[in-house]
C-alpha cells in the first residue's frame, strides 16, 4: 500500500511511551508514527502491552513517561473526550457497547460531536432537535450500511452476535469522522467471510486518509493489509518494519515460537 | 429476533412510546378527579404528583445517566424552605421566592456537583449523602431562620387578590406541573443530550472516546434533577402550608431512590408508579396501623424480587412474554 | 489534656461501634457488591432482644447470646428469602431489597418490642475509671475490647480457615471463585450470617452506653456506610480505621466546635477525603480495565 503523506507531521506520533502499574513496567520506550492513509499494525504475544498502549494513546491511562502527539500537536494525557475532538477514536477488544440501545442508536452516539442542538433546545424539543435527530439517524444508517449491518439497525444491540458487535463498534468510531482510528482486534471472533469484509472495510477507511492503527491476532489479515508493523514483546518494542521485514526477522519468529508460541497457535486454530 | 422487529416496526412512528407516556399521564391526571369520592383522595393524589415530579427528575440522573444520588431530598428542602423563608423573613412574595429557590438549587447543584462527579458508584452516593445530610443539619439547627426541628409555616399564595387554596385547586396546579415535568423529561430523553446520557450509563469509556464529555453531562443531569426537586419542594410547601426538615432528610432521599428503582429505572411512567406506591400506599396502609411499616417493607421486597427491572418495565416484559 | 482524652475516649467508643457496622458492610459487599441497608438493623436486633430477654429474667450473658443468634437467623433468612431469590439482579435492585428488608425489620420490631428507648445495665459496673483526669466508663472497655476481638477473630477466620479463604477468593474474583468450585451463594449466606452476628454484638455492647430503639438501625446504617466508604469500600482494615476516625471526628467536633453540627464534621471530613482519595483511605488506586 502506498501511504499518502500529505504533511510532515504524522497523524499520530508516539514517542518513548512507558507506564508502570504498582512498580511493574508494563510498557517501556515504545515509539512509532502512523501517517494518514496507512494501516499501522501492532502485534505481539499475549500480555505484550498492546491494549495498554491503546489505552494510553486514547487517554484512558496517563503514561509514566513519553509523549503522544496528534497531527503534530501535544496530546499526552488528554481526556478521551478531548482526544476525540482532536480526531482520535477507537474500538475495544472487550466490547464496550451501549447494550440498552439499538444498533443504530449506538452509532448515533458516535455522531455526538457533530450534533448542533443545545441543551434548552433539547429540553423543549424545538423543531431543530427533530431535524438533528433525523440527520444523525441518516448518517448512522449510512455507516451501518458501510459495515454491513443495515438490516439490523433497529435491533437492540444486546441481541446482536459477537461479530456484528465488533463491526458496530467500528461504525460508531467512524461516526466521529476520525483522523486516527485505533482498532483493537476487530476480527476476533469473526468467520472467514466476516474477516474478509473487515479487511476491505479497513482498507477503504485508510484509503480515505485515516491513519488506522490496528491490534490484531489474525496474522494473515495483519500481513495482508498493514503498511508497517510494530512487534511488541513484554512491553518493549522489538521490531518495526514492513510485513515482509517482520516476517523474515528471526527475533520475531523466536518471540512467537518461543515461550508464547503455543498460545498464539491456539488462537490461530480458533 | 423477528419478534423484536414486530413489536417496534419503524413504520408506526406516529405513536412513539414517548407520546404514549405523555398521553397516559395526562389522561390519568385529567380523569382521576371525576372518580374521586372526596377531597382526601385529591390531596393524596396531589402529594403523588409533587413527589412524582421530584422522582421524574431523579430518574433523569439515575435511570438515564446511571448516577445514584442519596441527597436528592436536599434540593427539595432548598425549594421548600425558599418559599417559607422568603415571605417570612425577607418580605419576598411566595412566587418570586419559589423561583429564587429553584435557581438557588440549580446553582448549589452546579457548585457541589463539579467536585462530586469525579467520584463513581458508591463513593458518589456517599458524597451526595454527605451533602444532603449537611443541608438537613443546617435546616434543623438554624432555628432562627428555619424554625428548627419543628419546621415553620408557609404563607399562602395570593395571586391578584385570589387566595390559592382548596384541594381541587392544588390538584390541578400539581397535576399540570407534573405533566410539564414529564413532557420535558421525555423531550430530553429523545434528544441528542438524552442519547449521550444513556450512552454514559451503559459504557462511560465508550461514550468518552466518541467525544461525549461525561463530567459535563453528568453535571447537567444533576442540575436538572435539582431543579425538578426544588420545584417539587416549593409546590409541596405551598400546598401544605408548612415545612419541616424531614423534607430534606436522608430517609426522604432514600425514599426517592426507592421510588425510581421500584417503578423501573429509566421509565418516566415507572417513576410515577414508584411515587404512587410509596406515597399513596402508606395512606392506604394506615388502616393496618402499627403493621404499616412492616407491610410496606415487605411489599418493596416482593416487588423487587419478582419484578427486578422495576414494576413498569417488568410488567411490560411479562405482557410481551404472554403475547408470544 | 483531660478534656482531649475525654473526647478521645468517647470518640473511640462510638467509633468502635461504627467500625463493627462497617465491617459488616464490608463482608457482604465483598461477597456480592451489595450495600446492605439492613446492616444497622442487626445492631438494633442485638440490643433490643437482649433488653427484652433480660427483662423477662434471662441472665445477661445468655440473653446476649440468644440475641446474637436471633440476629444471625434474621440475617440468614434475609439472604435465603430475599437476596437469593433475586440472584443475578443488578446491585441496585438488591440494595432496594435490603432497604425494604430494613423497613420490614423496623416495622416488626416496633410490634414485637415497642417504641420506647431502652438501656442495659453496664456489664461490669458504672464506676468510671480515672485516667489523667479524664474518665472512662468500664463499658467503653467492653466496646473497644469487643471490637478488637471481632477484628482479630475475623482476621483469623479469613486467613486461617478454608471457608474464610473461600470468602476472600469470592471477594477477589467471583467468577474465578465459582470456576474453582466455590459455591458463591453459600459464601454470601455466610457473609450475611457473620455480618449479622457482628452487628448484633455491637448492639449488645453499646446499649448500656448509647440506648437503643426500634429505629436505631437507620442511623447505624448511615454511619456504618459512611465509615466503610471513608476507609475504602471492601477493605476490612479500612472499615475499622474509617469507623474509629468517624467516631473521633464526631467527638472532637462536638467537643471543641459545635455539638449541633456533630454529624456535619464527619461528613465534611468524608467529602474532603474523597476529593483527595476518590476510593477512600484504603480503597487503592483503580485502573480501569477495558
Amino acid at each position: 500500500m502506498t501511504a499518502t503523506r500529505t504533511s510532515n507531521a504524522a497523524a499520530l506520533e508516539v514517542d518513548g511511551v512507558g507506564i508502570s502499574f504498582g512498580g511493574i513496567r508494563a510498557l517501556d520506550g515504545v515509539s512509532f508514527r502512523a501517517h494518514p492513509g496507512e494501516v499501522f499494525s501492532i502485534i505481539g504475544p499475549n500480555g505484550a502491552g498492546k491494549t495498554t498502549l491503546f489505552n494510553i494513546v486514547s487517554g484512558l491511562y496517563r503514561p509514566t513517561s513519553g509523549r503522544v502527539r496528534i497531527a503534530g500537536q501535544e496530546a499526552t494525557g488528554l481526556a478521551p473526550a478531548r482526544l476525540a475532538r482532536r480526531g482520535l477514536s477507537r474500538t475495544f477488544q472487550n466490547l464496550q457497547i451501549f447494550f440498552r440501545m439499538t444498533a443504530v442508536e449506538n452509532v448515533m452516539v458516535g455522531r455526538h460531536m457533530a450534533e448542533k442542538t443545545g441543551f434548552f433546545a433539547d429540553l423543549l424539543a424545538l423543531p431543530s432537535v427533530g431535524r438533528q435527530n433525523r440527520a444523525t439517524r441518516a448518517a448512522a444508517l449510512a455507516l451501518l450500511d458501510r459495515v454491513g449491518l443495515a438490516d439490523l439497525a433497529d435491533q437492540p444491540a444486546g441481541a446482536l452476535p459477537y461479530g456484528a458487535l465488533k463491526r458496530l463498534e467500528i461504525a460508531r468510531a467512524l461516526a466521529t469522522e476520525p483522523k486516527v482510528l485505533l482498532l483493537d482486534e476487530p476480527a476476533a471472533g469473526c468467520n472467514a467471510v466476516e474477516t474478509e469484509e473487515i479487511d476491505q472495510l479497513i482498507h477503504a477507511v485508510a484509503e480515505g486518509g485515516v491513519a488506522v492503527v490496528l491490534v490484531e491476532h489474525d496474522m494473515k489479515l495483519v500481513m495482508k493489509i498493514s503498511s508497517r508493523i510494530l512487534v511488541l514483546v513484554q512491553g518493549k518494542p522489538l521490531v518495526v518494519g514492513t510485513p515482509a521485514e517482520v516476517r523474515a526477522d528471526p527475533r520475531v519468529i523466536e518471540a512467537y515460537l518461543g515461550s508464547h508460541g503455543e498460545t498464539e497457535a491456539a488462537r490461530a486454530d480458533r | 429476533m423477528t419478534d423484536a422487529a414486530a413489536t417496534s416496526p419503524p413504520s408506526r412512528r406516529t405513536w412513539s412510546p414517548r407520546l404514549v407516556s405523555l398521553v397516559f399521564v395526562t389522561v390519568v391526571v385529567a380523569v382521576l378527579p371525576l372518580v374521586f369520592p372526596s377531597n382526601y383522595y385529591l390531596r393524596v393524589a396531589s402529594l403523588v404528583w409533587t413527589s412524582g415530579l421530584a422522582v421524574v427528575g431523579l430518574n433523569l440522573l439515575m435511570g438515564l445517566a446511571g448516577q445514584v444520588s442519596l441527597g436528592h431530598a436536599a434540593f427539595l428542602g432548598i425549594g421548600a424552605y425558599a418559599v417559607a423563608i422568603g415571605p417570612t423573613h425577607l418580605g419576598v412574595p411566595p412566587i418570586p421566592s419559589a423561583l429564587a429557590g429553584i435557581a438557588l438549587s440549580a446553582l448549589v447543584a452546579w457548585i457541589v456537583g463539579k467536585p462530586i462527579f469525579r467520584l463513581k458508584g458508591y463513593y458518589l452516593a456517599v458524597a451526595t449523602l454527605g451533602f444532603g445530610l449537611l443541608l438537613a443539619l443546617v435546616l434543623t439547627s438554624e432555628s432562627a431562620w428555619t424554625g428548627g426541628p419543628d419546621g415553620m409555616p408557609v404563607e399562602r399564595v395570593e395571586l391578584f387578590g385570589w387566595r390559592v387554596t382548596g384541594a381541587l385547586t392544588w390538584y390541578w396546579i400539581t397535576g399540570v406541573a407534573l405533566i410539564i415535568g414529564v413532557a420535558l423529561a421525555l423531550n430530553l430523553e429523545a434528544s441528542p443530550t438524552g442519547r449521550a446520557l444513556r450512552a454514559l450509563h451503559d459504557s462511560e469509556v465508550a461514550a468518552s472516546v466518541v467525544g461525549v464529555d461525561a463530567a459535563r453531562l453528568k453535571l447537567t443531569a444533576f442540575v436538572v434533577a435539582a431543579v425538578y426537586a426544588a420545584t417539587s419542594g416549593a409546590l409541596l410547601a405551598l400546598m401544605n402550608g408548612f415545612v419541616t426538615p424531614d423534607t430534606a432528610s436522608f430517609m426522604h432521599s432514600v425514599e426517592f431512590v426507592t421510588m425510581v428503582v421500584i417503578g423501573g429505572m429509566g421509565s418516566v411512567v415507572g417513576a410515577l408508579v414508584g411515587a404512587a406506591i410509596l406515597v399513596a400506599l402508606p395512606q392506604a396502609l394506615t388502616v393496618l396501623q402499627e403493621y404499616e411499616t412492616a407491610v410496606l417493607g415487605l411489599l418493596i421486597m416482593v416487588f423487587m424480587i419478582f419484578l427486578r427491572q422495576g414494576i413498569v418495565p417488568g410488567l411490560i416484559g411479562l405482557f410481551r412474554g404472554m403475547r408470544r | 489534656m483531660a478534656e482531649f482524652l475525654q473526647f478521645a475516649f468517647s470518640g473511640l467508643t462510638v467509633g468502635a461501634v461504627y467500625a463493627l457496622v462497617a465491617l459488616g458492610f464490608t463482608l457482604i459487599y465483598n461477597a456480592s457488591d451489595v450495600v446492605n441497608f439492613a446492616q444497622g438493623d442487626f445492631v438494633m436486633i442485638g440490643g433490643m432482644s437482649t433488653v427484652f430477654l433480660y427483662a423477662t429474667g434471662v441472665p445477661l450473658p445468655l440473653a446476649a447470646i440468644i440475641a446474637i443468634l436471633t440476629a444471625v437467623i434474621v440475617g440468614l433468612l434475609l439472604h435465603r428469602l430475599a437476596i437469593e431469590p433475586a440472584r443475578g439482579a443488578s446491585p441496585v435492585t438488591l440494595i432496594i431489597i435490603t432497604i425494604g428488608a430494613s423497613m420490614f425489620i423496623r416495622g416488626v420490631a416496633q410490634i414485637v418490642f415497642d417504641k420506647q428507648f431502652h438501656q442495659l445495665p453496664a456489664f461490669s459496673g458504672d464506676r468510671p475509671i480515672e485516667i489523667l483526669g479524664a474518665t472512662l466508663l468500664p463499658q467503653s472497655l467492653w466496646v473497644l475490647g469487643g471490637g478488637l476481638a471481632v477484628f482479630v477473630a475475623l482476621w483469623l477466620f479469613l486467613e486461617r480457615t478454608l471457608i474464610g479463604k473461600a470468602v476472600l477468593a469470592t471477594a477477589a474474583n467471583r467468577l474465578g471463585a465459582r470456576l474453582v468450585g466455590i459455591n458463591t451463594a453459600v459464601i454470601l449466606a455466610i457473609a450475611f450470617g457473620v455480618s449479622a452476628s457482628i452487628g448484633a454484638l455491637a448492639g449488645v455492647l453499646a446499649t448500656p452506653i448509647t440506648l437503643t430503639r426500634f429505629d436505631l438501625g437507620t442511623i447505624m446504617t448511615l454511619k456504618g456506610f459512611a465509615a466503610a466508604m471513608l476507609g475504602g469500600m471492601g477493605s476490612p482494615l479500612g472499615a475499622v480505621v474509617g469507623g474509629l476516625l468517624l467516631g473521633l471526628i464526631e467527638a472532637f467536633g462536638a467537643g471543641y466546635i459545635s455539638s449541633v453540627y456533630k454529624d456535619g464534621f464527619s461528613f465534611i471530613a468524608i467529602l474532603v477525603v474523597l476529593f483527595v482519595m476518590p476510593r477512600g483511605l484504603f480503597g487503592g488506586r483503580s485502573v480501569e480495565r477495558v
